[in-house]
C-alpha cells in the first residue's frame, strides 16, 4: 500500500492504494465518482478520459500511485460553479452530441483539452483530436458539431448527415 | 494484474538502485506496459516509475545536437522539437492520440522497440545516440530485433541525442485500428548523406533501406527511387497486409517523405 494525496475536482483527497490500483478504480470504486466510464479497459476507447494536471489522459492506463500530488479533473468537475452546464456540455445537449451517453464524459474531457490548446479548431482538427475517443452511437457528426459550436463558431452550415 | 509495488524515485541513481532488486521493471508512460500487465504477460514484483525524475524530462540543445530526456512525453516533443527537428516533431505529434501522447515517453518507446513503433525509425534515421545510465549506444547498434534492444538487465534509457538534419520527414501509413505504423519511413538528409529508416515492415523490426539511401544521397528527389524495388523477403504478413504489400509501401512512403522533407 502507498499513500497518495491528490486534488480531485478542487478537493484534496488522501487514500491508501495498492501498486496495481488504476486511477480509474480510485475515482470510481473508492471515491464514488462514477461519471468517468470504463469502456474497453485497453487504452483504445477514451471513455475513461480525465485531466491530470490539465492534460487529458486515459485513467484506465495510469496507476493511482502516479497521481500522487496531481490535480485531477473528472466530468463531475466540469459544470459551472452554480451547477449549470458548462459551455461544452450545453453544446453537446443542444446539438445532440450524444445518444446513449456512454462515451460522453470522455468526449467532453477531450474536447475541453482541445479547446484549451486550440480555441478555434477546424472541423478536421476536431476530428483528428478525437482519434482516441470512440463512440458507437452518433457517427461523430454531432459531436464534432457540438465542439465547433462550443468554440463559438457558426455551425449552421454543417448539415446533419 | 498480478500484485506489485510502485516506487517513485526522483534521481537516476535511485532508480538504478531500485531496479537492482529481483523482478523490478521500469515504468515510464505505461501506455504499453499497463496493457501488458493487464494481460498478465508480465509479472514484476516492483515497478520503478521514471516520471518523477526531473533530470530525465525535457529538451535541450547541446551544440546543435538535440538531447531529449528519456521520460519526455510525446506531446512535449511534438510541441518543442519542431524548430530544429521538424520531422521528429511531426512524428511525435502523430503517435496514437492526444491522451497517449500526454503519458507515453520516448524512452519507453525506444526501449520497447515494437516493430511498428515510430520513434525507433526516427532514432535510426538521425543516427541518434541512445544515452543510458551507464553508457552511450549508437542507434545502429541499439535496435537488435523485434522487441529487442542492446539494453542490459536494469539499464535505463536516460536520454536520446539527435543530430540536426538539413531536412527530414516521417511518413506513416497507419493501421487504422491501432494507429501504429503499417509501414512508416523516416528520411533524414545530412551533409554527408541521406539515411532512410523503415518501421512496421520487417520481422526484424526497424531497419535502414541502404539502397534507397545511396540513391537519395546522389540525388535527393523522389524520382531517384524510380528504378529501385524492395524485396518482400522477411517482411511481415498479417491480416492487415501481406509482405508484398508492405515491401511496396516502403518505396511509396519513402518517396512521400522525400517530397515532404524540409
Ligand atoms: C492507443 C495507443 C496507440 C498508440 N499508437 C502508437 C503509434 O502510433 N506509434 C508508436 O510508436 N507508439 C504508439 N503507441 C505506444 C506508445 O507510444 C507508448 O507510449 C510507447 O510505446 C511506450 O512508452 P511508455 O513511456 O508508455 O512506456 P511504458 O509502457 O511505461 O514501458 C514500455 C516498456 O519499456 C520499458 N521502459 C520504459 N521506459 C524505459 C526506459 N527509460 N529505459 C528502459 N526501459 C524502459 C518498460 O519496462 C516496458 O517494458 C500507442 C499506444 C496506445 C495505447
Ligand atoms: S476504458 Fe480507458 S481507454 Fe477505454
Ligand atoms: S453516445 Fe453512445 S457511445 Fe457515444
Amino acid at each position: 500500500m502507498t499513500k497518495v494525496t491528490l486534488t480531485i475536482n478542487g478537493k484534496s483527497v488522501s487514500r491508501d492504494v495498492e501498486g496495481n490500483t488504476l486511477l480509474v478504480s480510485l475515482l470510481r470504486d473508492d471515491i464514488g465518482l462514477t461519471g468517468t466510464h470504463v469502456g474497453c479497459d485497453t487504452s483504445q476507447c477514451g471513455a475513461c478520459t480525465v485531466h491530470v494536471n490539465g492534460e487529458s489522459v486515459k485513467s484506465c492506463t495510469m496507476f493511482a500511485a502516479e497521481a500522487d500530488g496531481a490535480e485531477v479533473t473528472t466530468i463531475e468537475g466540469m459544470a459551472n460553479a452554480d451547477g449549470s452546464l458548462s459551455v461544452i456540455q450545453a453544446a453537446f445537449q443542444e446539438h445532440h452530441g450524444l445518444q446513449c451517453g456512454f462515451c460522453t464524459p470522455g468526449m467532453v474531457m477531450t474536447a475541453a483539452n482541445l479547446l484549451k490548446e486550440n480555441p478555434k479548431p477546424s472541423e478536421h482538427e476536431v476530428r483528428a483530436y478525437l482519434e482516441g475517443n470512440i463512440c458507437r452511437c452518433t457517427g461523430y457528426h454531432n459531436i464534432v458539431k457540438a465542439i465547433m459550436a462550443a468554440s463559438g463558431q457558426d455551425v449552421s452550415a454543417i448539415a446533419a448527415e | 494484474m498480478y500484485a506489485f509495488d510502485i516506487e517513485r524515485p526522483t534521481t537516476i541513481a535511485d532508480a538504478v538502485a531500485a531496479l537492482k532488486s529481483d523482478e523490478a521493471q521500469p515504468l515510464s508512460g505505461g501506455q504499453t506496459l499497463i496493457p501488458t500487465l493487464k494481460s498478465r504477460l508480465a509479472a514484476p514484483s516492483k515497478l520503478v516509475s521514471l516520471s518523477s525524475i526531473s533530470e530525465m524530462v525535457g529538451l535541450s540543445d547541446e551544440g546543435g545536437v538535440l538531447r531529449i530526456g528519456g521520460a519526455t512525453k510525446h506531446d512535449t516533443v511534438a510541441k518543442e522539437a519542431g524548430g530544429s527537428h521538424p520531422g521528429l516533431a511531426g512524428l511525435a505529434g502523430k503517435i496514437g492520440d492526444p491522451a497517449v501522447r500526454h503519458r507515453g515517453t520516448i524512452g519507453g518507446s525506444i526501449a520497447n522497440n515494437d516493430p511498428a513503433a515510430c520513434y525507433p525509425a526516427a532514432a535510426l534515421a538521425h543516427g541518434a545516440t541512445i544515452v543510458t545510465d551507464r553508457r552511450e549506444i549508437a542507434a545502429d547498434d541499439f535496435f537488435t530485433g523485434m522487441f529487442d534492444t542492446a539494453l542490459e538487465e536494469g539499464e535505463i534509457v536516460t536520454a536520446v541525442k539527435f543530430p540536426r538534419p538539413e531536412a527530414s520527414n516521417y511518413q506513416k501509413f497507419e493501421q487504422p485500428a491501432s494507429r501504429f505504423a503499417m509501414v512508416g519511413v523516416f528520411v533524414a538528409k545530412f551533409a554527408d548523406g541521406v539515411r532512410v529508416a523503415v518501421t512496421g515492415a520487417s520481422e526484424d523490426g526497424v531497419f535502414r533501406w541502404t539502397e534507397g539511401e545511396e540513391a537519395l544521397s546522389a540525388n535527393f528527389s523522389p524520382d531517384a527511387l524510380d528504378g529501385l524495388s524492395v524485396s518482400a523477403e522477411g517482411m511481415i504478413t498479417d491480416l492487415h497486409g501481406s509482405a508484398d504489400y508492405r515491401a511496396h509501401l516502403v518505396k511509396v512512403m519513402t518517396k512521400r517523405a522525400v517530397a515532404a522533407a524540409r
